[in-house]
Formats: structure tokens, C-alpha cells, sequence
């Protein structure tokens, strides 16, 4: 190296990926100014969070939120970016490298970050359109536009990448299959009960598993039309996933003449048999081992960086690894030993069937040697703490596998509560595995950088920016570190004046706190103004009505004038009223009463409903009573047209009457109404029935909308008319009456406990997804029949006609005028 | 209320207390005033105002109580219950009538006003 030029010697990076643009930040840190860089990626896109893609095809995170340094941030560092342009040769005399593109570069250093290939299996078919991949953006743009047109899917792999693929594709809305080469799920990752454990979840959760499974062929000529095992069953699809696992991308380092076996062969330093050739990352094998996982990748990159910035000191050695998986819900810890190796070896296991808790740990010489967590995972850091660092636990091993709490209490120490827990914890202590963060640089981020936010930290520090499992152990740091300068994110808009607090976070403490009358929420949550407002309390009155059924006492007095009156009132102050018919039919007998409380009463304008009623307007207050009461004498009830509340299922004639008709949907119509009449929702809800897909009773503009196919029934739900119209989105499609009376149940359960109270169905299935409402309530047969179970209860009560009680004199008062002498 | 209603000079016993739910309001038809909204407060208070808000006539009779105010049910101004008047930043107010409570008693001014 000439040291007394100025000039930069020229880097050349081969690979846009995690394990090389890691590198480079690293090394801009330690040399800002010794290098030009060129960098190359294969793939058209900024660098992005490869671990993140399985969020990507789950639909929690975007393609944007998982870039990790934009364009821009290349051109603020000087960077050369030539993107969708991979490198095809390496000259070593010339120390050259040539894209496919034709552009020749010349480096000093060069360092290859190629990452790996998916590995392909020989299997007949594998390459047919609709197979696929699990490896980059292009895999996920596939699988996605597949979830939109396909509805089956297999997926080969039981490993983190298939199980990941599956999950997502679930929660895209497919029907999903897994096979697997193994007889248990994650063999290399998990022992076999947890293995089991883990299958069971994800079966009842509705992904078939075929496990010992040998995949044969992959069915179809013109595309992928499904799988042939080797033992003959075959498995309908309209996408094949493989992922089965990745194999270093060696190919321009073998070109080149470099020392291959499974990867680039490099030293401690990272460094090739060439001296002015680095490798990192899955590429690369070091003493004889490959690399999948992130953590030891970035240590990679740590010390890469080093040697490029001059450092000769730099080693690398590889850290135990351990493993989370990313599927919402279910969670998995590992690291280490799976299993006793020997008889010097010991087993600890720990199992509670009921929480769905497996536990194991392996100890050797009265230390760590594995760990198996499923279930509750919370202590896994712990464990592995002490694993990492060779912790003696033969004190405590009488309590070790029932976790920290217990272990710390029955050594003498206070059972820790989890900030206690974070605050035990050395400044070494790794906290956000993905990114290989320890508390100390977050501590001293959070104090040198005056951060107050998850959010803050995440940008400054990369702790919880990958797989996010590691952002309640952030929190708590934040907490620890500013102590009572942290304040608590809530994420959410105030319900009212008269808290801070927003509605999610009162529906909770509403459940956790059992409270149940107003004024106990009101003084449980301290409200600023003790009796709340014309917003706050039929809120408020809704989620007890809601949380406790048939014990909450409803309180008429924090209900809009509608819904205490039973009528809907009118610019004038009379109000109108809307009796019940179900599913849209009336009959003679309805209609002549009608036309006789018309006159009766002189009601001066009758007007045929959108929802298929017979509206009465302009009825006075002290009327009410008794224009119900001749109502209910002819059989009708309150249709409820005033409330936020079941309000109408509209239906066609359907397969009775009309010629185009699949299915009876008036009769489905009246079920429904008859099953979901009188219920109390955030917001007013309308269903309607369509007898085939022509969709007469435009079902696609309701909450829940009911479409008869030949085959079975559509349900689309989350729609409206109004001001922001928009249409359903697919459910699910079922087979029977009985079907769409669990499905309407479980769902609209579903939008009573979880939505904010006035948020329509539509705007929540915006805010929370409809993956999340088909999780809920299709992939999950179990929640389902919850749901649809407490729907029912709630009915128990809510069924009665509010019509009938006052025609026989509840609350006379409220319809009568006092009328003093004089 | 059993119909006795008897006049007092200037007021006129309309009912008891009682026959107000707390937080809410009953309506009294009145020669004078017209319709007049009575309300008892969740501290037992009884306020009356004629019985249309000053901004499109809605009955504030059948609002939300909430403190000494009420919400019309119309377009949800919100009306003090002492004053009549609107809360910012509607402007307007609903006339007030004066009523006190005497041995749990509602007394509403019937003539001149005092």
C-alpha cells in the first residue's frame, strides 16, 4: 500500500445484501475516508431485511418498511450502487470483476457477499410456473399475487424458512399444506416434543402437515397443478413453495480458482487463500461450518470490517446461536444442545399441558449446554445468557427449569418483576438477536442520544428492527434507563376530553381490572371529569355491555336519545319508527296493521326503507308507546332501525322464486336476522343474503354479506355505503346454512369485542387486516366456535323486544309530558 | 305524581324529584313558557330550560346529562345547564326558567317571573 497517496484504494462489494452492507456500515464507521466503494447487487432493490420477508408475506410489514438503507443512503456515503446487475467474473491477475452488464471494474480489495441459492431438490416439475422459492422479494411478489388468485398451496420444508413461508401464506388466505422430508417439524432447531407440540399449534391453526413426507413429482404440464408423494398420495395446488433450505453461492469464487468446499473457504480474519479477497456472510464456510443465521453473520461483518479498516487483530469465532421463530403467537426458543449427548449429560424437562408450555434444558459439568423452550419463551434470554457465558448453575439447579422468577427466589433473590429483570442484566447481555445489540449500546444510546422511544432506538440502534420479539425486553430498558421521564406509549388517540387513555387500552383494563359500572371505569382509569361526556359514556357503556353479559347493568342514561327511545329521532323532535321483517318479507296481516297505526295515529309520511322496511315518520313522543303496542299486536317487534345494533339482512328471492337463484337466500336471510336481531355492535350493522352471484341484495356493500354459489356460500365482510364507500373483502367460502350462521356469529363477535366503538366494520377491517379476521375466524376452528359461542350468550340477553316493555310500561316517564295545573 | 298539583304564588309544583332519573330530564307542557325541559343532575340538582337548543330547535330534553350540562341530541352542542348558554365555540343560548326544589318538590316559576 502506498502510504503517502492520497488517493483511496477502491473497494469493490459483490452482493446487496444484509451480510456485505453490513460490512460497509461497519467499516464507514471505523475508516470513513479509505475507501471508494462499489457495490453490486443481483437483485433490482436498495438493500433490504432479508429475515423480515416472512412479515412481508404474513401482510404485517411492507416491502418499504423493510428496506434498510435507501438509494439515498449510498449517495450520502459515496457509495456506487449498480443494482439488478450481478457480477459473473472474477479476475484474480488483473484483479478485475465483470457484471453481466459488461461493466469491468478494477479493486484493490474486494470482498464477496454473494449470500446463497435456494436449494433445489431433483424433483420432476420443480421450475413449472406456480412453483417457487421462499428467498427474496421476487419469491414474495409471487406468492402473494398467487394468494390472490390461487386458494391451495403447498409448501416443501419444515424448517424456520418453510414454516415461516406457510404461516404467511395462511395469513394470506390459503389453504395451506406442509410437507415434510422428517417426522417432526424444525429437527434441527427443536427436540421432538416440542417438534410435536409446535405441529399441533400450526394443525389447529389450520396448516395440514405431512410429515415423512418424500415429494415425488410435482404434478402439471402447463403449470404446477399439485404433489405426488413418494408413498402415492397426492396433494392438490396451485403453488409449490420449496424451502428446504439454502446452499452458499460459491460459483464466482470457484470460477475464480479460489478454495471452495460447501463455501468460500475463508480464515479467522474473513479473509480468502487471496489476500486482497474478503468473504462474509452464508457464502462462506469457516472451520469446516456454514452459516444460515443472522447472528453470527454480523460478527462477521464486525470483523471484517476491522481487517478492511486496517485492523490485523480482528478474529473472528462463531457465537452459540439461537433460534426464535416468527410466527405471531407461537412461540419457539432454542440454542444449543437439543438432546443429552452422552450419559455424562443431563436432561432436565419441564411440561404443562394445559398452558402449552414445554421446557427442556441440557446441562453438562454443571452448566448450560441447550435449551428448549415452547410455549413461554420469556426466560430464554436468561438461559442463554448463561449459556454463552458458562454460568455455573449447579446451585440452582433444583428450580433452573422453572425459570428466572423462581430460580433468583429460591437462591435468595427477590422474585425480579421484568424491568427488575432487564436491569439485572450485564451491559453484554445480547438483547435484540437478530441484530447482535447488547444493553450496554442501547443504555448508552438512549442517554448520549436523549432517546425516548422504541421507535428512536430502533432507528439509532437496530435493537427489535428485525423479528420485533425482542421489544418489550427495549421497552424496559427505556423504562429502566429514563426512569420517570418514560412515558408509556399508548399508540393510540385519546378516547375523549376526559382521559388520556384511548379505546383499546380502556376495553382492556375494562377486562383485566374486572371493572363493571361506569363510574368504576371512570374512577379506575382517572377520568378528569367524573360523570365523562356525551362521547365517553355510551362508549363506555357499549364495552360493558359487551365485556359482561347479562351481569352489566345497561345504564339507559349514557345512551343517545335512539337508543333510549327506540325510535330515531327527526329534525322536528318526533321520531320515526321501523318495525322488524325478517330478511325483507312481510305479509297482508303486516301490512294492514301498518296501514292502520298510519292512520290511526295520523302519521304524516311512510316511506319504504333501503334495508327492505316500511319506515314511519314524523311519530310523536308520546306516541311511541302506543304505535308499538298496536305493532306488536300484529307480531312485529322493533326493528332497530335507531341503534348501533343489528339493523337489517337484506335478501333477494333466491332459488324460491327467481330462475337464477343457487341457493334459498331469504331463508338464510331470516336465519340470520333471527339469530343476530337485538345484538349491540360499535356501530350499526347490516347483513344482506344474495341468492347467486348476480347479487341483487348487493351483499358486497354490507358488514357481512352473504353470496349462494353452487357449491356452498360466499361470505364477504367489512363493507359499506355511506360517505367512504367500499366494498367487502372475501372471508372465506363454507358449505352449509349451519356454516354461515357459526361464521356471521364468530365474526361479528369478533368486530364487538375488538373495534373501537362508532369504527364501522369497514374502517376496522382497514385498520386491522382482513388476514386478521380470517385468522380468527377461519383458520382457527377452535377461536371460532369461542366466538361464535359468546356471541350467543350475549344474545341470551340481548333478545328481548325493548318495544314490548315500554308498550307495557317501562319507563312511562320518558314519553309522557307533565302537564301542571294552573 | 298523583295529579295534586297545587300553585304556590308565582310557582308551580310540576312533580317530585323523584320522577326524574338522575342524569336525565322530563318534559313539562307549559301555558307560559311552552315546552320546558326539567332536569335533575347526578348531584340532584334541578335545572330548566325551555326545551329547544339555540341552535335548530332539538329537544335538549332528551341529550346526555353529563356534570350541569347537557348534549343535544341534534347536532351535540353542548348547553349549561345554569347558564343556557352554548359552550365554545358555538355560540347561542336556550332560555332558562327558574325552578327550585322544595321538600322534594319540583317548582317551576308560572307568572311574573321573580
Amino acid at each position: 500500500m502506498n502510504m503517502i497517496s492520497a488517493q483511496r484504494q477502491r473497494l469493490v462489494v459483490v452482493g446487496n445484501g444484509m451480510a456485505g452492507m453490513r460490512t460497509v456500515e461497519n467499516l464507514l464507521r471505523l475508516a470513513p475516508h479509505r475507501y471508494d466503494i462499489t457495490v453490486f447487487g443481483a437483485e433490482p432493490h436498495p438493500n433490504y431485511d432479508r429475515i423480515a420477508l416472512s412479515s412481508v408475506l404474513a401482510g404485517e410489514k411492507s416491502l418499504d418498511e423493510i428496506v434498510i438503507n435507501s438509494r439515498a443512503w449510498y449517495a450520502e456515503n459515496d457509495i456506487r450502487l449498480i443494482s439488478g446487475d450481478p457480477v459473473v467474473s472474477l479476475d484474480r491477475a488483473t484483479q478485475t470483476v465483470t457484471s453481466a452488464a459488461g461493466i469491468t471494474l478494477p479493486y484493490d480489495r474486494l470482498l464477496i457477499a454473494t449470500g446463497s441459492n435456494p436449494l433445489a431438490p431433483p424433483i420432476p416439475g420443480l421450475g413449472l410456473p406456480g412453483t417457487c422459492a421462499f428467498r427474496d422479494i421476487a419469491d414474495v411478489e409471487t406468492m402473494i399475487a398467487a394468494a390472490r388468485t390461487g386458494r391451495r398451496v403447498v409448501v416443501i420444508g419444515g424448517g424456520l424458512l418453510g414454516l415461516e413461508a406457510a404461516w404467511g401464506l395462511k395469513r394470506q388466505g390459503m389453504s395451506v399444506a406442509l410437507v415434510h422430508l422428517m417426522p417432526t417439524l424444525l429437527e434441527r432447531q427443536l427436540d421432538a416434543t416440542a417438534g410435536t407440540l409446535l405441529q399441533r399449534d400450526l394443525d389447529r391453526r389450520g396448516i395440514a402437515f405431512f410429515t415423512n413426507g418424500q415429494t415425488e413429482q410435482i404434478l402439471g404440464t402447463e403449470r404446477a397443478e399439485g404433489l405426488r408423494l413418494a408413498d402415492g398420495r397426492e396433494i392438490p395446488a396451485d403453488l409449490v413453495v420449496v424451502a428446504i433450505g439454502i446452499r452458499p453461492n460459491i460459483g464466482l469464487a470457484r470460477d475464480a480458482g479460489l478454495e471452495v468446499n460447501r463455501g468460500i473457504v475463508v480464515d479467522d480474519g474473513l479473509r480468502t487463500e487471496d489476500p486482497h479477497i474478503h468473504a462474509v456472510g452464508e457464502c462462506v464456510e469457516h472451520r469446516g461450518q456454514v452459516f444460515g443465521l443472522v447472528a453470527p453473520i454480523w460478527e462477521q461483518a464486525k470483523v471484517c470490517a476491522a481487517r478492511l479498516a486496517g485492523d490485523e487483530s480482528a478474529t473472528y469465532v462463531t457465537p452459540p446461536l439461537s433460534t426464535r421463530l416468527k410466527i405471531t403467537g407461537v412461540d419457539v426458543f432454542s440454542a444449543g444442545a437439543l438432546a443429552a449427548a452422552d450419559e455424562a449429560d443431563e436432561e432436565i424437562t419441564f411440561q404443562d399441558v394445559a398452558r402449552g408450555v414445554y421446557r427442556k434444558l441440557v446441562l453438562r459439568d454443571g452448566k448450560m449446554a441447550g435449551v428448549v423452550m415452547y410455549g413461554d419463551v420469556a426466560d430464554g434470554g436468561w438461559y442463554f445468557q448463561m449459556l454463552r457465558e458458562g454460568t455455573n448453575v449447579a446451585p440452582m439447579r433444583d428450580t433452573l427449569i422453572l425459570g428466572r422468577a423462581v430460580a433468583m427466589a429460591a437462591a435468595g433473590a427477590a422474585a425480579p418483576d421484568p424491568a427488575a429483570a432487564v436491569a439485572a442484566l450485564p451491559d453484554t447481555a445480547e438483547i435484540c438477536g437478530c441484530n447482535g445489540v447488547c444493553k450496554g449500546t442501547i443504555t448508552s444510546a438512549i442517554t448520549e442520544h436523549e432517546l425516548t422511544t422504541l421507535e428512536a432506538v430502533r432507528a439509532r440502534t437496530k435493537a427489535s428492527a428485525s423479528c420485533g420479539s425482542c421489544s418489550g425486553q427495549v421497552e424496559a430498558l427505556l423504562a429502566h434507563t429514563l426512569g420517570s421521564d418514560y412515558a408509556e406509549p399508548t399508540g393510540e388517540k385519546a378516547m375523549c376530553k376526559c382521559t388520556s387513555h384511548g379505546h383499546d387500552h380502556v376495553r382492556r383494563e375494562i377486562l383485566a381490572q374486572t371493572l363493571k359500572s361506569i363510574p368504576a371505569v371512570m374512577q379506575a382509569l382517572g377520568w378528569t371529569r367524573p360523570e365523562g361526556c356525551a362521547s365517553c359514556r355510551p362508549a363506555l357503556n357499549y364495552y360493558l355491555l359487551c365485556a359482561w353479559p347479562g351481569e352489566y347493568q345497561d345504564d339507559a342514561r349514557s345512551r343517545f336519545v335512539n337508543e333510549r327511545m327506540h325510535a330515531n329521532i327527526q329534525k322536528d323532535g318526533t321520531y320515526s319508527v321501523v318495525p322488524r321483517m325478517w330478511g325483507g318479507l312481510t305479509s297482508a296481516k303486516e301490512l294492514r296493521a301498518i296501514a292502520e297505526v298510519a292512520e290511526r295515529y295520523d302519521i304524516p309520511t311512510v316511506k319504504v326503507t333501503g334495508g327492505q322496511r316500511i319506515d314511519l315518520l314524523g311519530v310523536k313522543r308520546e306516541q311511541l308507546p302506543h304505535v308499538w303496542r298496536d305493532l306488536n299486536a300484529a307480531g312485529m317487534v322493533s326493528g332497530h332501525a335507531y341503534g348501533k345494533s343489528l339493523r337489517t339482512v337484506k335478501t333477494c328471492v333466491g332459488s324460491e322464486w327467481c330462475r337464477f337463484g343457487t341457493q334459498d337466500s331469504t331463508a338464510m336471510g331470516v336465519a340470520l336476522e333471527k339469530m343476530t336481531w337485538g345484538s349491540w355492535h360499535p356501530h350499526k350493522v347490516k347483513l344482506a343474503v344474495s341468492g347467486c352471484p348476480r347479487n341483487c341484495a348487493e351483499a358486497t356493500i354490507k358488514d357481512f354479506g352473504v353470496i349462494a354459489v353452487d357449491s356452498g356460500w360466499e361470505l364477504h365482510v367489512g363493507g359499506n355505503g355511506g360517505i367512504h364507500l367500499r366494498g367487502t373483502e372475501l372471508l372465506c367460502k363454507v358449505a352449509t346454512p349451519e356454516d354461515v350462521l357459526e361464521y356471521c356469529g364468530a365474526f361479528l363477535q369478533l368486530y364487538r369485542e375488538e373495534a373501537r366503538y362508532l369504527e364501522r366494520t369497514a374502517p376496522w377491517i382497514e385498520r386491522v387486516g382482513i388476514a386478521h379476521a380470517r385468522a380468527r375466524v377461519v383458520e382457527d376452528p377452535e377461536g371460532r366456535r369461542a366466538l361464535y359461542a359468546r356471541f350467543l350468550h350475549a344474545q341470551s340477553f340481548a333478545q328481548k323486544d325493548p318495544w314490548a316493555e315500554r308498550a307495557a310500561g317501562t319507563d312511562a316517564g320518558a314519553f309522557s309530558t307533565l302537564v301542571p295545573a294552573e | 305524581m298523583d295529579g295534586s298539583i297545587m300553585r304556590t304564588a308565582g310557582w308551580t309544583e310540576v312533580c317530585r324529584l323523584d320522577d326524574i332519573p338522575r342524569q336525565g330530564a322530563r318534559v313539562v307542557a307549559t301555558p307560559k313558557h311552552g315546552q320546558v325541559a326539567i332536569f335533575r343532575t347526578l348531584d340532584d340538582t334541578a335545572f330548566a330550560l325551555e326545551d329547544r337548543c339555540p341552535h335548530k330547535g332539538g329537544p335538549l330534553s332528551q341529550g346526555i346529562v353529563h356534570g350541569h350540562a347537557v348534549t343535544c341530541p341534534l347536532h351535540s352542542w353542548v348547553i349549561d345547564l345554569g347558564s343556557g348558554e352554548a359552550a365554545a365555540p358555538d355560540k347561542g343560548c336556550a332560555r332558562r326558567i327558574p325552578v327550585r326544589v322544595e321538600d322534594g318538590i319540583v317548582l317551576l316559576a308560572s307568572g311574573a317571573q321573580p
